[in-house]
């Protein structure tokens, strides 16, 4: 009798991705330990992404099921890693310079940022309730060390605990959540329940309703959905600008991904049963952020609140549960990417060229000082707020007209309710831009060695390639996509099609 | 063509951003001196006798959301695009004989509004007019911010324009939400096509109309301002630049007058007639209420404000006669009614400079030594208080006209604003002009510079005068097409079977569609 032993298959192909950025993070851990070779992760990091990005787009049209179905690369987990990967790309090129980075050592944090991006790739292929939360955990302790890096700053070591502290409760009730799921389906494939939710039902069965409640309210933690976004403002001031940046951006990303498989396809049948719930949570995430975000003076904090209101208004796409809604969702995410992190750049040098950290206060009078900085933050802040020519018009528009056609008009009068509330605060940071004339501030505060956060480190910040390239790129791609929105839309299309 | 009309400003704009400061101004002047020959242009080769759209541009813009760039003029539209080119050009160089503040980004702003404008007035895609309606904002919340006069005793111009934009973005953005509601109702589960002319060939059902009737119309109606949606007005025209206001009271207004024509009216017929007493008494309480304010105000630029307030009432009453004559009544007067308030407001920025204030109590005599200035102003008064012989008394003749046919009631309240305007307009003039000069206020005669902005303006007034024709003549065959369908349309069948037609015949709408066969 001869023993036959089959090797499981395995697609390196299409775990390449997955791959290159796990071996990307032993090597730029690595560096760390050769002297010569320190200063190169920030390089090292880039090409690695590079590379990453390159494996994914060859990727590109290929849907296929992974180690057995755990994992499933499609254009969704494409799309969504690409803007993941895209977010970390400027992450690093934002944190050049940063104290945050040196204190810690090059090669740790940007290993810790690879390895977030891991995680997040993971989360947007995943499809089995165990590669889910290993994928999820993967992403978010590198980010509660990174949000605690910022060694010398008492609010950095105050959000990163904070992080691991809600994070770690999202994670567990997440968990818990799972287990019931399994105990109630009898399978840890998205699939596999799916069937057994098709069998119970989604409101007759306790146990799987619950373990759908949780896993739910784990995931809103992660995209900060309110009302479990408490931690979001907090953990965004304190953490070093470029990982606030990376963090409001592809956690958020990834977090949808997830959220995409598991209710817009898993859960397709039950649609009816759960988007009350979901359009709700959504309208509810509106108003909190937006309001959340008016009395804001800190801009971290602002954008935190914001996200949270963006959050409320991608959550739209996936209430609707239909191919449209998915495009609108992916459309806005790569859209939202943008607009942040034009944005955030802006904050990054101001930060560090000013005494006021990242108070309004340090926008004042930009536009006659900085004019390369003050437009990509003033575009930023119009797309936000959803103005014309820029992409975010154009993903209100998308996310409106997936609403309407989904019969959830009163979602769609809730998103331009709410961007009315968000003007009130967009335009104050565009106002301290332009307006007011004379009314800079004095150059130093009266409390100014008070605080070693509000310490300028580089006078010359605001005109550091690094800095401004990135904003600029980041606004004029913003202006671009929203007078030809073709590409994105494609891009999106692409998304919304591998699923329906 | 029309695509040059509509990028013309934006490209000079851009281009003026490299040129050094002092010639931006002359630039941006070139500029729109360009966009209004090309605008002449268009007009010449207008053909007066077609029946609809001409010079059109269609190409698919985003496919999988069903918008295209889509531009076109008719009579509707085509003097009011002429409109934006004439006031842009006066404005524009009104603002560049003076020192302006960071002129590159005054000029490109302010032919960034141009464009836009132009966007909203050209644009034949229900979505692409949205977008240019809410893009029309940008700018001018740049120009009013930045380049705005701060109150001691009031808000600062920041705050005046955030409150003018979220008042004016409240409404856009329901209508956002409308404008894509109507175009997924009407297609119905097929392709979506946000076309202007598409959905008006189909109108949605009436449940759906209503609601989204009044979504336009809170767009429209902010927009203009009308009476209780006019909260923004007071401080954004206190803040407002002077060569800023007059293409800002000029035209932007207009834009919600011509929405109602170019949009509610075609696409929601139903709706319009049903709410069509509605919208006549907000008209009504605009034209009442805006000229006893303006009677009242000591602030210059708010007797031009409130006028206008008084004036935008009498364009909607004339479009919601929903009568041919009010119709046409209401798109000349829409384009006297830009061509008098902008010479207002610049003789305004005139009068200030002479007298360094905007308090009508503290000026006066300004006559003495400048009887040029004051033939220019008298004229732009008299045709302001539409003396007959003015366009401005045709428009409204045309406007009364037409309510008189339909709503008799309406049509006697409208005339007692006439009269009020006859009160306001000379106060005006005489508390400026006449009395006894007070001590330290300079009367002094027009520059040649500011002649050469005001001259060419007065003119068309006076032109306008003797042949409003041709205006009339062009747009009268556009705006029966847009009123035809809210008169002609028949009381919804569901309607029609359960009150019976010998009700629906006593209704308003039948009548006039009578007598026009």
């Amino acid at each position: 009798m001869t023993a036959a032993f089959h090797a499981p298959h395995i697609d390196y192909a299409g775990l390449s991705p997955v791959i290159a950025l796990t071996a990307a993070v032993c090597v730029v851990l690595l560096t760390e330990i050769v002297k010569p070779l320190r200063r190169t992760s920030p390089v090292l990091t880039l090409v690695a992404l590079a590379t990453t990005a390159g494996l994914l787009i060859w990727q590109w049209n290929d849907p296929q099921d992974l180690v057995a179905g755990a994992l499933r690369i499609d254009d969704l987990a494409i799309s969504i890693s690409l803007i993941a990967v895209f977010t970390a790309a400027f992450a690093v090129l934002l944190s050049i310079g940063e104290p945050a980075a040196e204190d810690t050592g090059s090669g740790e944090y940007h290993a810790l940022l690879l390895g977030s991006v891991l995680g997040m790739t993971l989360l947007a292929q995943s499809q089995n309730l165990v590669t889910f939360f290993v994928a999820i955990e993967t992403l978010s302790i590198p980010l509660y060390i990174l949000c605690a890096t910022n060694l010398r700053h008492e609010r950095s070591l105050e959000s990163g605990l904070k992080y691991l502290i809600v994070g770690s409760l999202g994670s567990a009730t997440l968990l818990y959540g799972m287990a019931f799921l399994y105990g109630g389906s009898g399978s840890t494939d998205f699939a596999g329940i799916a069937a057994g939710v098709g069998r119970e039902g989604l409101l007759s069965d306790p146990l799987i309703l619950v373990g759908i409640g949780m896993a739910a309210v784990g995931l809103a933690f992660k995209a900060s959905i309110a009302p479990f976004h408490q931690w979001t403002p907090d953990v965004y001031e304190g953490a070093p600008t470029p990982i606030t940046g990376f963090m409001a951006v592809a956690t958020k990303a990834a977090a949808f991904a997830v959220f995409v498989r598991f209710f817009d396809v898993a859960l397709a049948p039950q649609a009816g049963e759960w988007q009350p719930a979901l359009a709700v949570l959504a309208a509810v995430t509106i108003v909190i952020g937006n309001v959340g975000a008016l009395g804001q003076n800190s801009l971290k904090r602002l954008l935190g609140y914001s996200g949270v209101a963006q959050a409320g208004y991608i959550l739209g796409g996936l209430v609707v549960a239909d191919r449209a809604g998915v495009d609108a969702l992916v459309f806005y995410l790569a859209g939202y990417a943008l607009m942040n992190l034009a944005a955030f750049a802006v904050v990054v040098a101001r930060e560090r060229e000013t005494p006021f950290g990242d108070s309004i206060d340090a926008v004042r009078g930009l536009g006659r000082q900085r004019p390369l900085l003050a437009w990509p933050l003033t575009i930023s802040m119009l797309a936000l707020a959803g103005l014309p020519a820029t992409v975010g018009f154009i993903g209100k528009l998308y996310l409106i007209e997936a609403l309407v056609e989904g019969d959830y008009t009163w979602l769609a009068v809730f998103i331009a309710v709410g961007t009315m509330i968000s003007l009130a605060y967009y335009l104050r940071v565009v106002a301290a831009m332009w307006m007011r004339p004379g009314g800079e501030p004095a150059p130093t505060p009266a409390i100014a060695g008070a605080s070693p956060e509000a310490d300028p480190t580089d006078a010359h910040a605001g005109r550091r390639w690094y800095l401004v390239a990135p904003a600029l790129l980041a606004a004029a791609a913003t202006v671009f996509f929203g007078v030809i929105p073709q590409p994105l839309v494609d891009f999106a299309q692409r998304a919304g099609a591998s699923l329906f | 063509m029309i695509n040059s009309l509509l990028w013309t400003p934006l490209a000079f704009g851009l281009l003026g951003l490299f040129l050094p400061r002092r010639l931006a101004g002359w630039w941006a002047t070139l500029g729109t001196a360009a966009t209004l020959g090309i605008a002449i242009a268009l007009l010449a080769g207008f053909d007066s006798g077609a029946t609809g759209l001409q010079d059109t541009v269609d190409v698919t813009w985003i496919s999988g959301l069903g918008v295209d760039y889509s531009l076109g003029i008719d009579g509707l539209n085509i003097f009011l695009a002429m409109l934006t080119a004439v006031l842009w050009l006066g404005a524009t160089a009104f603002a560049a004989f003076r020192e302006q503040e960071r002129p590159h980004l005054f000029f490109l702003m302010m032919l960034l509004a141009e464009t836009a404008t132009m966007g909203a007035f050209l644009a034949q895609d229900l979505l692409l007019f949205v977008l240019f309606f809410d893009l029309m904002l940008v700018p001018f919340y740049f120009l009013f911010g930045a380049w705005g006069s701060d109150r001691e005793d009031g808000p600062t111009a920041a705050a005046a324009t955030l409150k003018m934009i979220v008042y004016t973005l409240v409404g856009s953005l329901l209508m956002l939400v409308a404008a894509i509601a109507t175009a997924i109702i009407a297609a119905d589960g097929g392709q979506i096509s946000f076309s202007i002319a598409e959905l008006a060939s189909h109108p949605i059902g009436t449940g759906s109309q209503r609601w989204i009737f009044w979504f336009f119309a809170a767009a429209f109606l902010v927009k203009m301002p009308a009476f209780l949606l006019h909260g923004w007005m007071p401080d954004a025209y206190r803040a407002a630049p002077l060569p800023v206001l007059a293409v800002f009271s000029g035209v932007l207004a207009k834009v919600g007058a011509y929405g109602f024509l170019r949009i509610v009216l075609p696409l929601f017929p139903a709706a319009t007639v049903q709410f069509q007493t509605v919208l006549l008494l907000i008209a009504l309480a605009s034209i009442l209420y805006g000229s006893v304010m303006a009677f009242t105000q000591t602030n210059v630029r708010l007797v031009g404000g409130y006028s206008s307030v008084a004036q935008l009432g009498f364009i909607t009453a004339g479009i919601f006669a929903l009568r041919a004559d009010g119709g046409d009544g209401a798109v000349l007067q829409m384009v006297n009614h830009g061509l008098v308030v902008a010479p207002l407001f610049i003789i305004v920025a005139l009068l200030a400079e002479r007298s360094g204030t905007e308090d009508l109590r503290k000026m006066g005599g300004m006559a003495m030594r400048a009887p040029m200035l004051a033939a220019l102003f008298l004229i732009v008064t008299l045709a302001t208080l539409a003396m007959p012989g003015s366009a401005n008394f045709i428009g409204e003749f045309y406007i009364v006209n037409g309510l008189f046919q339909a709503k008799i009631v309406f049509a006697f309240v409208a005339i007692s604003g006439v009269a009020l305007s006859a009160y306001y307009a000379l106060r005006l003039y005489q508390r400026t002009m006449h009395n006894r000069k007070p001590e330290g206020i300079a009367s002094r005669e027009i520059g040649l510079r500011d002649g050469f902005v005001l001259a060419p303006l007065v003119l068309c007034i006076i032109g306008l005068a003797f042949y409003p024709q041709l205006i009339l003549h062009r747009t009268d065959r556009s705006v029966e097409a847009s009123v035809a369908a809210a008169t002609k349309e028949p009381t919804p069948p569901a309607n029609l079977a359960s009150t019976g037609r010998k009700a629906d015949s006593g209704s308003s709408s039948r009548p006039a569609g009578g007598e026009e066969r």
